[in-house]
């Protein structure tokens, strides 16, 4: 029997889960719409702008969620300042505390990157926000920064998991890695449908599916090299949780990209494959969570 | 910084009395469980069960019997925190509340602790948890206050067997060495001593004498420290974000250069 099997469970369930499910869609949008940015030669700006637009307001509640569920709220600044000395509270080693910080500046990019977009559409109509507008030079550089943060947003949460000694979590090492490219599928598949709404070019909506398809592609490869690096602890998934995990891996996965290739109307994009990532991404996290708190 | 300090239990000597218990929450000041409200396990003498925030020190009772109940084996432990010289929760912290103090000992400032509770999945040995009262992480301090001042703590004052031995670490390791030794000239050739060498964790500052497998008493055999985790899980991730930035340069290009 694996060692993990004889720890405690440190009780993160459903405020935990949520914040991994928004950590990936927060940082995860504003990657993908730093990426449209950057690569696509003549983006539809509106897409680009949803990207930012959702990105912060995503990333407050996870500050929001995390701070509600420690079991000293007031105490939340204890992460980021030493309450004895007031010094910078860093350890780098510690997944817990450099997310802290990364989720602390990516916040401040993802305020920016908000407030950017908001001038773009003419309000506020403050000079100051043009040096912030992805084209110039200081909000290229600032749209590139968010977006590595994002990256790992989305994927740290996987390697907080596994830097622990609980079962499953602590028994691979692809729990980061999962995490992340679940971000980016689930991102794209937001905007994919909040673009959708407040109708973009299709052409937008298109490569975004591309990018979706091949996101969630990398997802199940990740997912089979976490299933084999657990070993004999996976048979801990021979159960109900292992049921859920095959219903999200179909559900979540496979049929999303069946209905992207099969769907006969390309210029029509459909809603129901990107529900279907959102809600198998959130399924994720939430069979990954749960059934080692069970344990 | 003081010698290294810690705990030496020999179970063979343990009778379960439960008086270690006692006298930690009774010094430490914790809480009942449920408001004092008794509960019964229902499936064994120990109503205790486990270490969490409340119960610092627990004597584990392993009943093990035969199914008609002719035939049976008692085994007790006083269960506590090991003090590892290689700690994982203090590795994991966020907020520095886990500190190593001038006896080797770990302790958690409850002060500074905010209840994040990455230092309870970070444990190998399932000590730590919330304590309802305070909010906050806690676990034996190897009573840091009465060190201080030149007493032995609780637990070891109360047990009424010397089962619980206090001291240095060399001393420790000295009189372990000798009972196991003594054990061994009488036949218990199952006799062994748990997490006194640095091969686990870098040593545990509270050991123990066994007669069984390490499993049996509710003892991981191979325990680890979390950051074993940390540089594979990063290479992984930070290969995956390449690739995903791949395939965003292929996704998004593309299109850009039909737009054209």
């Amino acid at each position: 029997m694996s060692s993990t099997f004889f720890t405690a469970s440190p009780h993160w369930q459903w405020l935990i889960t949520a914040y991994f499910f928004f950590g990936g869609l927060a940082g995860g949008s504003y990657f993908v719409a730093t990426m449209m940015h950057v690569f696509a030669k003549s983006p539809d700006r509106r897409m680009v702008r949803v990207g930012y637009l959702v990105s912060f307001p995503l990333v407050c509640l996870c500050g929001l969620l995390l701070t509600v569920d420690l079991g000293r709220p007031e105490r939340f600044w204890h992460m980021l300042i030493q309450s004895e000395t007031l010094r910078p509270m860093i350890k780098t080693y510690s997944p817990m505390s450099s997310g802290a910080w990364v989720l602390l500046l990516f916040s401040g990019c993802a305020f920016l990157s908000f407030l950017a977009a908001l001038a773009e559409g003419g309000r506020p109509d403050w000079p100051i926000l043009r040096r912030l507008d992805p084209t110039a030079w200081l909000g290229r550089l600032l749209t590139v920064i968010g977006a590595l943060l994002g990256l790992y947003l989305a994927g740290y949460t996987g390697v907080l998991l596994s830097v622990t000694n609980r079962p499953i979590w602590a028994d691979t090492s692809f729990l980061g890695l999962t995490f992340l490219v679940s971000g980016a599928s689930t991102s794209a598949a937001l905007l994919i449908l909040l673009g959708s709404w407040i109708g973009v070019s299709p052409r937008s909506v298109h490569s975004l599916e591309r990018f979706d398809r091949s996101a969630l592609i990398l997802e199940v490869l990740a997912l089979a090299a976490l299933i084999a690096s657990l070993g004999r602890v996976a048979a801990v998934w021979l159960n109900g949780w292992g049921l859920l995990l095959a219903a999200m891996v179909l559900g979540g996965i496979a049929l999303p990209l069946v209905l992207a290739w099969r769907r006969p109307a390309p210029d029509r994009p459909g809603w129901i494959g990107p529900m279907l990532v959102l809600f198998g991404g959130l399924l994720l996290r939430v069979i990954i969570v749960f059934s080692s708190d069970r344990l | 910084m003081a010698e290294p300090m810690g705990f030496f239990t020999d179970t063979t000597v343990c009778i379960g009395c439960k008086a270690c218990e006692v006298a930690c929450k009774e010094w430490n000041q914790l809480p009942a469980r449920n408001g004092g409200i008794g509960t019964l396990s229902g499936d064994s003498y120990d109503n205790t069960r486990h270490l969490d925030g409340i119960h610092w020190r627990h004597v584990k009772f392993v009943e093990q019997f035969s199914p008609d109940r002719r035939d049976g084996r008692w085994l007790m432990m006083s269960d506590v925190c090991k003090h590892c010289v290689r700690a994982g929760c203090m590795e994991v912290c966020p907020t520095g509340a886990i500190i190593r103090t001038e006896f080797d000992t770990v302790v958690i400032q409850s002060d500074a602790c905010n209840g994040c509770r990455d230092c309870i999945a970070a444990c190998p040995f399932g000590v730590i948890d919330i304590n309802p009262v305070s909010g906050t992480a806690q676990k034996c301090t190897l009573c840091y206050d009465r060190m201080k001042v030149g007493l032995e703590p609780a637990c070891a004052k109360a047990c009424p067997t010397q089962s619980i031995n206090f001291g240095t670490i060399t001393d420790l390791k000295k009189l372990a060495q000798a009972r196991l030794g003594q054990l061994e000239q009488s036949g218990e050739k199952r006799a062994h001593l748990y997490g006194d060498n640095e091969s686990m964790l870098g040593g545990l500052n509270s050991f123990y004498l066994l007669v069984d497998k390490p499993e049996v008493y509710g003892l991981p055999p191979d325990p680890k420290l979390p950051s074993r985790n940390l540089k594979p899980s990063a290479l992984w991730s930070t290969l995956g974000a390449v690739a995903l930035t791949i395939l965003g340069v292929f996704s998004f290009r593309e299109r850009g250069a039909r737009d054209v």
